[in-house]
């Protein structure tokens, strides 16, 4: 392993190829093809739906609440689960959050693809730096490489909404990031279509010196209450923590089942004895 | 009616939408539903061989799920000349690969490829709507299914295309027991189940969707390869 390491990050890389010896500004071998005429992108976007509401045909999986903070003993992220293309739940089963590597995580709000495919390239650019400079790169640089890297493609169609957390040097780190090619810092965002209810709950209750315990009932709240009011939203809470030695993944929770669970005084009595009925006691 | 006026009427017409009258058109929704179910040992896949453009059926049989190699299949909706072209594009890449490396793809690797091949268009998309079928390491039934920009997601059923609005939710009640009390939800089912409820599934869809019908495309991978079954639907 270590001779590896030794031989990729050699400074006169004489008998390497040209690859290995510096960075490169752009991944090898990513070519994208482009529609022939006079304005590709207006193309792309004629006929891609990059904002759900648009009738475009190409319909790609949108839609979100994704949040993350940071608080006293690292950063919180969590996601629900549902993808729509169009009127169509396309999936409640979606994996917002993409581990690019075992201390560093992805959001993915926008176009599915952008956000999948770019945090993948992210991760491949983040053990580079590894590979060159024998350390783990910063929440900070891995941010902008991917500020960057989607910068070139600006106006181009690209949608993506993401948040980068991890564990650093530094401590905790957060970054929004977007398809823009804007990049921030803070102690808490929230990205897609629900993000407004989300922003609504953490508000009101985030505190940093918060126990995990809170961050995670804090967290879980927000989603479950975006997934309530935006109809983009939905499925499962899916809850991760970061701290000093990488992020943590909890079990899945249904939004269906978390509703009886915030609103005790309704009962479900939806049996295959008595469909359909709900009593509503208080 | 002024016919005079009619006329002077649409030589005023914005020019912008003179202009999309003559747009150059490079996509073809063809209809036509997939559908695929994962078992334990086993992946089932069936596509429904009509190809239409609108009220027109341009075919009655031109499938639309093609066997990319020994355990795996590709189903496929949208738009078929693009869905050729991606087949032809991934085989092309599979046999690459199996000189490069003297070994057959395996679908783990196929379903990562086809992810990347369909981003490398992602401003000039294919319109397909692909889901891959094959067994995963272990030998357990494996599908993804992606967005035409290479979204990829691993499930255990999924149905793409003109019926999939009707399909979809036969398949989330009786292979998701999605919303069941007193089921296990991730009960895989038996093949002879599943079989039937694919069936049962496209003659439902060939009843209530005008883009399905003619003939089923019936595939089957398992540990001893691919088997195809040909069955017919209604032809109205």
């Amino acid at each position: 392993m270590n001779r590896f390491v030794e031989q990729l990050t050699k400074t006169d890389g004489a008998d390497l190829g040209e690859s290995f010896t510096g960075a490169s500004s752009m991944p090898a071998g990513l070519h994208f093809e482009l529609a022939a005429g006079d304005n590709p992108a207006s193309f792309t976007q004629q006929y891609t739906d990059v904002a759900s509401e648009k009738d475009a045909r190409i319909k790609i999986a949108h839609g979100t609440t994704t949040l993350a903070f940071k608080f006293r003993e690292g950063v919180l992220v969590a996601t629900d689960s549902r993808a729509t293309m169009g009127n169509i739940i396309s999936s409640q089963s979606v994996k917002k959050v993409i581990e690019i590597n075992p201390y560093l995580l992805g959001t993915m709000a926008g176009g599915a693809a952008d956000c999948s495919f770019w945090e993948r390239v992210l991760g491949m650019e983040c053990r580079l730096y590894e590979l060159r400079n024998k350390k783990r790169i910063s929440v900070a640089a891995a941010s902008k490489l991917l500020a960057n890297l989607v910068y070139r493609y600006k106006g181009m169609g690209l949608s993506m909404g993401t948040m980068v957390a991890g564990w650093d040097d530094k401590g905790p780190g957060l970054y929004y990031v977007d398809s823009d090619g804007e990049r921030l810092t803070n102690d808490l965002f929230s990205v897609g279509s629900g993000s407004t209810f989300a922003y609504g709950v953490l508000d009101s209750h985030y505190r940093y010196d918060m126990t995990v315990d809170e961050a995670k009932d804090l967290a879980r709240k927000a989603i479950y209450h975006a997934t309530h009011r935006d109809a983009y939203s939905g499925g499962v809470v899916r809850m991760y923590w970061v701290n000093e030695n990488g992020w943590v993944a909890y079990p899945l929770e249904d939004v269906g089942e978390l509703y009886y669970q915030y609103h005790p005084e309704i009962q479900l009595t939806n049996s295959t004895e008595s469909p359909l009925r709900v009593n509503a006691s208080a | 009616m002024d016919f005079v006026g009619f006329q002077q009427e649409l030589a005023h017409a914005p020019a912008t939408e003179r202009h999309t009258h003559n747009r150059w058109e490079p996509y073809v929704d063809n209809g036509g539903t997939s559908l695929a179910i994962a078992g334990a040992d086993y992946v089932i896949v069936a596509s429904d061989a009509r190809q239409s453009n609108g009220y027109n059926i341009n075919s009655r049989y031109d499938p639309k799920a093609f066997r990319l190699s020994n355990d795996a299949i590709l189903a496929t909706a949208g738009y078929a000349a693009d869905a050729k072209r991606l087949v032809e594009v991934l085989e092309q890449n599979a046999q690459m690969y199996y000189h490069k490396h003297d070994r057959v793809m395996k679908a783990s690797a196929m379903a990562q490829m086809l992810s990347n091949t369909l981003y490398g268009r992602r401003f000039f998309p294919y319109y397909v709507f692909p889901i891959l079928a094959g067994l995963d390491n272990e030998g357990k039934g494996a599908l993804y299914c992606y967005d035409p920009v290479g979204n990829m997601e691993r499930v255990v059923y999924r149905s793409f295309g003109s019926a999939s609005a009707l399909v979809q939710p036969f398949l989330d009640s009786v292979v998701g027991f999605k919303n069941q009390r007193g089921v296990d939800p991730t009960r895989l089912l038996e093949r002879d189940q599943a079989l039937k409820i694919a069936v049962d599934a496209f003659t439902g869809a060939t009843e209530r969707d005008i883009h399905t019908g003619d003939w089923l495309d019936i595939f089957i991978v398992d540990r001893n390869g691919v088997t195809h079954e040909k069955r017919e639907l209604k032809h109205d």
